[in-house]
């Protein structure tokens, strides 16, 4: 027994390093001068430690801790993204003007993005559903209480007191449907839930109720449509910096979770062949359901988001499109579907990061997170303009950036899975969404600034930043090999 | 044909040359306003001096199309590999690069037009350095496009010239800029995504067996797309005369129906041709509206023949009213450059009628056409340029007696007048006449009625040249200076180009031939 706990935790360091980096953030706020920023450059350091230790682990494939945890380059290809995600949300964090005023404050905050790390980090890589439960509500609460973290800010109060009751319902429901999936198969680790329902079972209604409630909280935290109504506010109300970890980090763990769940116990595990290609559990055609909300997603978020101005409101709108088009790689059944999704979230990340990050300088310094107020800016801050329009032009998915290659690659999953309607959708809302990303690029060049319109300088800090942002998004749309090999060696799951 | 130039072929030379001018426009300091025009000169003048050396020593008997042996100048490099992935067997993307003798005469109008563009730009004071850049960076999408032999890199190019047009047209454009520049954007954009979904359920069609390992390799090769041995069992496109397959074709026919533009994707052409600053114009009817219908001959036509031979008579009919069509709305314009744009939906219908009829005459018109209308349309934006620039005014009825104020340009002017009227002598009748004729063989009657179209467009020119050029001296014009050293220098080459080719079109023709006889002969055995 001893033994078996040794060796779980020899997969386990980047989480224990998590968890003394997180002690470590206490004792500093304790000790440090609060003006100080030395809670971030700690959880820099801490989160750099944590992702060499993932990527030392690569290529090991077990189940840790008597099957709790999964111990796979799936998990560790999630692991890596969020790490990356945090530690440009930490940099982000460092730079962002809104939190001026809390500055005494602001161990805590770095306490909370490591607790939702930590969190995240559960949710990759669990097996077992209590674990699984746990990991979604450790992340879940401490994004409620990020998201209302300039709380002197009647918004981001508010935009808190929403998430949490929009969370807690919707976890509750996912609660219920997960003891209905327990209480028909009687397990609670997904291997053994899997082998129940390949045999077959009888209940197929209570099954079916089950999906769906269980979709209701996974639904909720990848922000896709019907389950998408707190994104928007949340994400308008909640400090910049927030609003970028909910809308990547908490994303990519989401889609981590929902692809292991759903293709682990919905699969008919009898029928997996050499092919790569699967069939959904008798009885069940979740891949519809999904593929039905991937679309309503794509249409929903894009046309909503073409009447926004606030452009933080925007960015969630088209957040939602963007879970539209990653769900559509896990409809198809097959493993170039995960793959494509792995793709698209690992140059999401860039790019989505980027778009954030750039209205992040703008409202710091202009004072403005509406897209009118945009006007002229390239006249006076012509870097970072380019930089926004090289994320937007990426993120409709326009040659030859990153999100081409991502767009690419998860239509062509689809077309070759033969949902020819779902790709049709896509490429009508990607036409669609043409037009809110380049309103802000037009804005930004089409006008010429009004008043006082000195360039303004940034700094050589935020330069910094904006390039390791910019460049892997170009380099991406040009020379994406390695994101391929990446992707395919990170498909395989542990028991698939 | 081994051509090299410090280790990399000619072609990609010619592709990204503009590329690393862009590069030093982008660091020169922003005074440096002489030292962007220049470098961007040089840079394009380079690209003149490579198409010339292509011209020179491109073998004419070799066929390409489908033959990837007979392509010359050829660089293939792979570029995306994705070794053994289960369900799909070897993933394969290259950098495939090649020229025939359908695209040898596209490259060379895309340098000429490229370079005359740049001398025109010369008086373009806002924005110096962004300009330049954009420009350069849409000449090397146009350049990458003609020399493409993998759908994805044609793609890349093709959408890559997207946002720079948006730029350009939205920044230096007219008062109504905005609007033209995103209708522009988004037209094409549509076609984009439709050309997207078609290149991956091609993609997903069409595996090759790998000679040396004998994997079975996906690939966005365009040659193989074009062997029907390549397609796989049960693919989406593989088959003949299938629904699939139409639809596909349809997909794209569209797309490049609205580069071409082809009635009824046409209506964002005369937005963006009149708010266009005059160089943008120039490259827009000069090169750009070519990419439609070269995509049609390079993708259409030989990956699709079932198709082709299905909806030929769709395409002619929609080549003669695009010609009928566009005449008359030219007619009703009292905007000289919405009159040009008119015009050039009406001449490329000329194009489509002529590539539709399936034969050899009627193709080589056809092409012929695209090159000669590329000429003559670059000739005329750059008249009204001139117009435009010293009395601020495009009506038609605000000049008279221009000839008498400004007799060198009149002349210059009225030769590209006659050109685009189709006058023997000039290299538009050649090329209207070859298309005629080759349609006629193939579609009697819609060639009959297209041909009206040329009573139309004689009418519509003879009273544009009366009422801007002939009669007393209008107040506009009192003051208007002639034609300027540089505006020469822009003119003279198209000029040139025009009366030789309209007395002696042999080398123009001569390069294309055996090509074109080959597609033609390619599309009417159904890919054999």
């Amino acid at each position: 027994m001893i033994e078996h706990t040794l060796h779980s935790i020899s997969f386990f360091i980047p989480e224990i390093i998590l968890v003394i980096t997180l002690c470590v953030l206490i004792v500093a706020d304790m000790a440090a001068n609060p003006k100080s920023q030395i809670g971030g450059w700690i959880l820099l350091v801490g989160l750099l430690l944590a992702g060499v230790f993932t990527v030392l682990q690569s290529g090991a494939t077990d189940s840790v801790f008597y099957d709790m945890i999964a111990a796979d380059p799936f998990s560790r290809f999630f692991k890596i993204l969020l790490i990356l995600a945090g530690l440009f949300v930490v940099l982000f964090s460092m730079q962002n003007n809104e939190f001026d005023d809390y500055k005494e404050r602001m161990g805590e905050y770095y306490m909370l993005i490591t607790g939702m790390m930590i969190g995240m980090f559960f949710m990759v890589s669990s097996t077992n559903l209590l674990l699984l439960y746990l990991a979604f509500e450790v992340t879940s609460i401490s994004s409620y209480v990020l998201a209302g973290f300039t709380k002197r800010e009647r918004k981001s109060a508010e935009a808190s007191m929403k998430y949490i009751i929009y969370g807690a319902v919707s976890s509750g429901v996912m609660l219920y449907g997960l003891s209905l999936l327990v209480g028909v198969t009687a397990s609670t680790d997904i291997y053994a839930i899997n082998e129940a329902l390949t045999e077959g079972i009888d209940q197929y209604l209570i099954l079916n109720i089950s999906i769906v409630m269980i979709m209701v909280g996974m639904g909720f935290k990848i922000a896709v449509v019907p389950f998408h109504f707190w994104a928007p506010d949340v994400y308008e109300g909640a400090p910049i910096t927030v609003t970028a970890i909910l809308a990547v980090g908490s994303k990519i763990a989401a889609f981590g979770l929902l692809i292991r769940f759903f293709t682990i116990v919905y699969v008919d595990s009898s029928g997996i062949s050499e092919t790569g290609i699967w069939s959904a559990v008798d009885g069940v055609h979740w891949d519809i359901l999904l593929g039905g909300m991937a679309a309503l997603a794509m249409i929903v978020g894009n046309l909503t988001a073409l009447r926004q101005d606030n452009i933080k409101r925007m960015l969630a709108y088209s957040s939602i499109a963007h879970a539209g088009y990653l769900l559509m790689g896990l409809v198809i059944l097959a493993e170039q579907g995960i793959s494509s999704i792995l793709i698209y979230l690992f140059i999401y990340l860039f790019m989505n990061l980027g778009a954030f990050y750039v209205a992040m300088l703008f409202s710091n310094r202009f004072k403005t997170e509406s897209i009118k107020g945009y006007k002229g800016l390239g006249f006076r801050a012509p870097l970072q303009s380019v930089g926004l329009t090289i994320f937007l032009v990426s993120l409709t998915g326009l040659p030859p950036t990153g999100g081409f290659i991502a767009k690419l690659y998860i239509f062509g999953a689809a077309v070759s899975g033969g949902w020819i309607w779902l790709v049709a959708v896509a490429g009508i809302t990607t036409i669609i969404s043409l037009f809110y990303y380049i309103r802000v690029v037009r804005n930004m060049f089409f006008f010429r600034p009004e008043g006082e319109a000195d360039k303004v300088e940034f700094g050589y800090g935020s330069t910094v930043v904006l390039m390791l942002l910019l460049i892997p998004t170009l380099i991406l749309g040009i020379y994406f090999e390695p994101v391929l090999e990446f992707a395919k060696l990170s498909i395989q799951m542990f028991g698939v | 044909m081994e051509f090299q130039i410090f280790g990399l072929g000619i072609l990609t030379w010619l592709v990204f040359i503009p590329i690393i001018g862009m590069a030093i426009i982008l660091l020169l300091p922003d005074k440096n306003r002489n030292a962007m025009r220049w470098t961007a000169v040089s840079v394009t003048g380079i690209q003149v001096i490579l198409a010339g050396i292509i011209f020179f020593i491109f073998d004419r008997d070799k066929l390409g199309i489908n033959d990837a042996e007979s392509f010359q100048f050829i660089e293939k490099f792979s570029w995306i590999t994705v070794e053994s992935v289960p369900w799909v067997g070897r993933i394969e993307i290259s950098y495939f690069l090649g020229l025939d003798g359908l695209s040898v005469l596209m490259v060379i109008l895309t340098s000429l037009i490229g370079f005359i563009g740049v001398i025109s730009s010369w008086n373009i004071d806002k924005m110096v350095k962004g300009y330049f850049s954009l420009y350069l960076l849409l000449v090397t999408g146009m350049m990458g496009v003609f020399v493409a032999l993998d759908f994805f890199l044609f793609f890349i190019f093709w959408e890559a010239m997207l946002l720079p047009m948006y730029f350009l047209i939205g920044l230096w454009g007219g008062p109504r800029r905005e609007y033209a520049a995103i209708k522009f954007f988004l037209y094409t954009f549509v076609g984009g995504i439709l050309m997207l979904l078609t290149m991956l359920a091609l993609y997903f069609s069409v595996a090759y067996t790998d000679p040396v390992t004998g994997q079975s390799v996906h690939t966005f090769n365009i040659l193989h797309m074009m062997n029907p041995s390549n397609y796989v069992e049960g693919g989406l496109l593989s088959g003949v005369d299938t629904t699939w397959r139409y639809v596909a074709w349809m997909a794209l026919f569209i797309n490049f129906a609205i580069k071409i533009p082809l009635f009824p994707f046409h209506t964002w052409l005369p937005d963006a041709h009149v708010e266009a600053p005059t160089p943008i114009s120039v490259i827009l009817a000069g090169v750009l509206l070519k990419l439609g219908t070269y995509g049609l001959l390079r993708i259409n036509f030989p990956i699709f023949p079932d198709a082709t031979m299905y909806f030929m008579y769709f395409m002619a009919a929609l080549g003669a009213i695009s010609i009928i069509y566009g005449a008359f709305c030219a007619m009703a314009q009292t905007d000289f450059k919405k009159l040009i744009a008119y015009s050039s939906v009406s001449h490329m219908g000329i194009v489509v009628l002529g590539i539709a009829a399936l034969n050899t005459q009627g193709m080589v018109g056809g092409v012929l056409q695209m090159f000669n209308h590329g000429i003559i349309t670059a000739v005329l934006f750059l008249a009204v340029g001139v117009l435009y620039d010293r009395a601020h005014t495009r009506g038609l009825n605000d000049f008279g007696g221009v000839a008498k104020q400004m007799p060198k340009y009149t002349g210059i002017a009225m030769i590209g007048m006659f050109a685009a009227l189709g006058l023997p002598g000039l290299n538009g009748f050649v090329s209207e006449l070859f298309s005629f004729l080759g349609a006629f063989e193939s579609y009697r009657w819609i060639t009959m009625i297209a041909v009206t179209g040329i009573i139309i467009t004689a009418a519509y020119i003879l009273w544009t040249i009366q009422r801007v050029f002939l009669g007393e001296k209008s107040e506009k014009v009192k003051n208007l200076a002639d034609l300027t050293p540089r505006e020469y220098l822009a003119f003279l080459p198209l000029i040139i180009l025009i009366i030789l080719l309209g007395i002696y079109p042999a080398p123009a023709i001569e390069l294309m031939n055996s090509s074109l006889s080959h597609l033609v002969e390619f599309v009417v055995n159904g890919g054999q």
